[in-house]
């Protein structure tokens, strides 16, 4: 699924170079939105569904923290002591 | 007595302003104290504050009036180049560098990016390049901010103040006691509650600039007969606005429109058509990447309750930005061909320059009066969201990164280091209230543009720091000195060549510049990395092999 993903993000840059509707503004998306900015819309609306498959399907199942394991407010590296 | 518009517009200020005051109130009842709590709200924010306050902080004054004003000089093109690459490459930033950057800053402590960096790329004093870049980018940030919010006040209380000596611009809350206002209401709160403050305010903000957004554009709609025929407008008078790219035919259109306005047949003077060249268009690609070294969203991705908390941001982020961009793009293309009601005048005059005046104008002469005073609140909601959480992590770096870390070696007590923080927060605050007084507005505003190649161009640092396990301390410091001296060196170019005039982009063999010091960047980082020494096993076990 991963790789699903990380193919429609590259669909939706590929998309994003609407070439072919760069010259014409019709059809009118509900009869007053121009196609191009329609399209754009539509892209916005897709990287939000993108965004669900990879929170639903992809999630790291690493990066969920034990809340003992936190050592609090201060920072405990080797370069903050 | 009946209030003008402008006496409207104070009152509605006011009491915004009040209501931020009492979050700040409420937040500091809650506060409990300690170093964390002030500067990452003890990680307890859950999914919706988090993404409010994140989508808050990463709009500024320019997804509402810079929208409109972009859409109206340029067209539909200002939402592909700044939304919906935005909606795919933000998303992006926060699954791959927010996640993994909440998980690393639980398990370790981190408060600020340099603790981070400090401590993956084994150098103590890489903090001190880091700090004046970041402070570096983040002061003109600030700086548009206070001079957008006094701006906004200055222009929409017009008329509230006319017989009085203090009085701004044509009788409006004057500049200097506007900025002051807005710089002592963000203290507040932000001195109060810290960074929960500021996620509770920012999640109010956030609901009031979208909420008006989208009352704005239904009342605008309306009285100008409905959406259709304020897009048939255009389509007779200004058809290349409704497009990406002109051609032929739309220059014939406006020889044809120009001469029916010269002859006094038609009120409405076209604009002369515009195209984006496609490569500038594919590079702004890169723009977003910015998100990716904000260090004020660093900060609130720590605020973080769990991992999971990041999921509705994924998701719902480039829907908050279609929902925030897309009415105020369609009122500025509207606004190119827009006729007052009952015919007769153009509602933007022939000529008209300032596009950053089109949507207050557009709401001034098409919507009620009251309309007029909650935009500023909508505006005001939209800047100061971003003020507030870029004072806060100006004040943790500050307190943290330099104090606490240098000067102090880490030694100080919890309460100080609040105290500190606090003090810097208002210190900051001052500075920057001072510089708006001092430096020109307009060149603020053009140099904002270059903070986001800045960041942007860091963005392979963080990147590498995360999913690269030969990453080298030699090549993050080679990475941050090529994206300076790049950056510095086109920006010096771009003063010369454009000194920096809005609407003239300053462009490197044909693109958007963050190409090439993005480019730069990540080239010094992989080759200076593979020539030097690895990093120690052990600091790979802690940020790969040990991941949480």
């Amino acid at each position: 699924m991963k790789k699903v993903v990380w193919g429609l993000i590259v669909l939706l840059v590929v998309l994003h170079q609407d070439f072919w509707l760069w010259h014409r503004y019709e059809p009118l998306l509900f009869g007053f939105i121009p196609v191009g900015l329609a399209w754009h819309a539509g892209i916005s609306v897709s990287a939000a569904v993108v965004g669900w498959l990879a929170a639903r399907y992809c999630w790291p199942n690493d990066v969920d923290v034990d809340d003992n394991a936190s050592p609090g407010g201060q920072a405990s590296g080797p370069f903050d002591h | 007595m009946a209030w003008n518009s402008g006496q409207i517009a104070v009152a509605v200020i006011a009491v915004y302003l009040l209501v931020l005051i009492g979050v700040g109130v409420v937040s500091n009842r809650v506060f409990r104290g300690t170093a964390a709590d002030y500067f990452v709200a003890s990680r307890g924010i859950g999914p919706f504050v988090l993404l409010m306050s994140v989508f808050g902080t990463t709009m500024t004054s320019f997804a509402i009036i810079g929208s409109s004003a972009e859409a109206f000089k340029g067209g539909i093109g200002v939402y592909g180049k700044m939304v919906s690459w935005s909606g795919i490459f933000h998303s992006v930033c926060f699954f791959l560098v927010g996640v993994r950057l909440w998980s690393l800053g639980k398990r370790y402590g981190y408060q600020t990016q340099i603790q981070f960096f400090r401590d993956r790329f084994e150098s103590d004093k890489l903090g001190l390049i880091l700090f004046p870049a970041l402070v570096g980018l983040v002061i003109p940030y600030l700086l548009m901010g206070v001079i957008g919010a006094a701006s906004a006040i200055e222009a929409i209380t017009a008329k509230a103040f006319v017989d009085q000596a203090w009085a701004g611009k044509n009788g409006g809350i004057p500049f200097w006691m506007g900025g002051a206002v807005v710089c002592t209401v963000t203290i507040v709160y932000v001195f109060m509650g810290g960074v929960r403050g500021a996620a509770w305010a920012n999640t109010l903000q956030t609901v009031v600039f979208i909420v008006l957004g989208v009352v704005t554009f239904a009342v605008i709609a309306n009285r100008l007969g409905g959406p259709v025929k304020a897009t048939q407008q255009v389509a007779h008078y200004n058809p290349a606005h409704l497009k990406l790219g002109a051609d032929t035919a739309d220059d014939k259109v406006y020889e044809e429109r120009m001469a029916e306005f010269e002859a006094g047949t038609s009120p409405i003077k076209p604009k002369h058509p515009v195209q984006i060249p496609p490569l500038v268009f594919m590079t702004y690609m890169f723009i977003p990447f910015s998100v990716a070294m904000f260090p004020h969203l660093f900060q609130h991705w720590l605020t973080a309750k769990s991992a999971k908390s990041f999921k509705l941001m994924l998701v719902a982020h480039p829907l908050l930005m279609m929902l925030t961009w897309l009415p105020c793009v369609l009122i500025g293309i509207w606004a190119t061909s827009a006729i007052m009601p009952g015919g007769g005048a153009s509602v933007i005059p022939p000529d008209f320059a300032n596009a950053n005046a089109v949507l207050p104008m557009m709401v001034n002469k098409l919507a009620p009066t009251a309309i007029g005073g909650l935009l500023v609140a909508g505006v005001l909601a939209a800047i100061m969201s971003s003020l507030d959480s870029q004072l806060l992590c100006v004040g943790s770096i500050f307190t943290n990164d330099i104090v606490n870390h240098y000067f102090s070696k880490d030694t100080l007590s919890d309460r100080t280091v609040v105290v500190l923080g606090r003090t810097f927060v208002v210190a900051m605050a001052i500075v920057t209230y001072l510089l708006s007084l001092w430096i020109p507005g307009t060149h603020v505003f053009r140099l904002g543009v270059w903070c986001f190649t800045g960041f942007a161009s860091l963005a392979p640092l963080v990147f590498a720091a995360l999913y690269w396990k030969r990453a080298t301390k030699a090549g993050a410091y080679a990475s941050i000195l090529t994206a300076a001296v790049v950056g510095l060196f086109l920006f010096y170019r771009a003063y010369q060549e454009t000194g920096l005039a809005r609407g003239e982009e300053y462009l490197v063999w044909g693109m958007m510049p963050v190409t090439v010091s993005l480019a730069a960047s990540t080239l010094a980082l992989v080759v200076v990395s593979l020539l030097s020494k690895p990093p120690r096993p052990q600091t790979v076990d802690r940020f790969f092999e040990a991941r949480c």
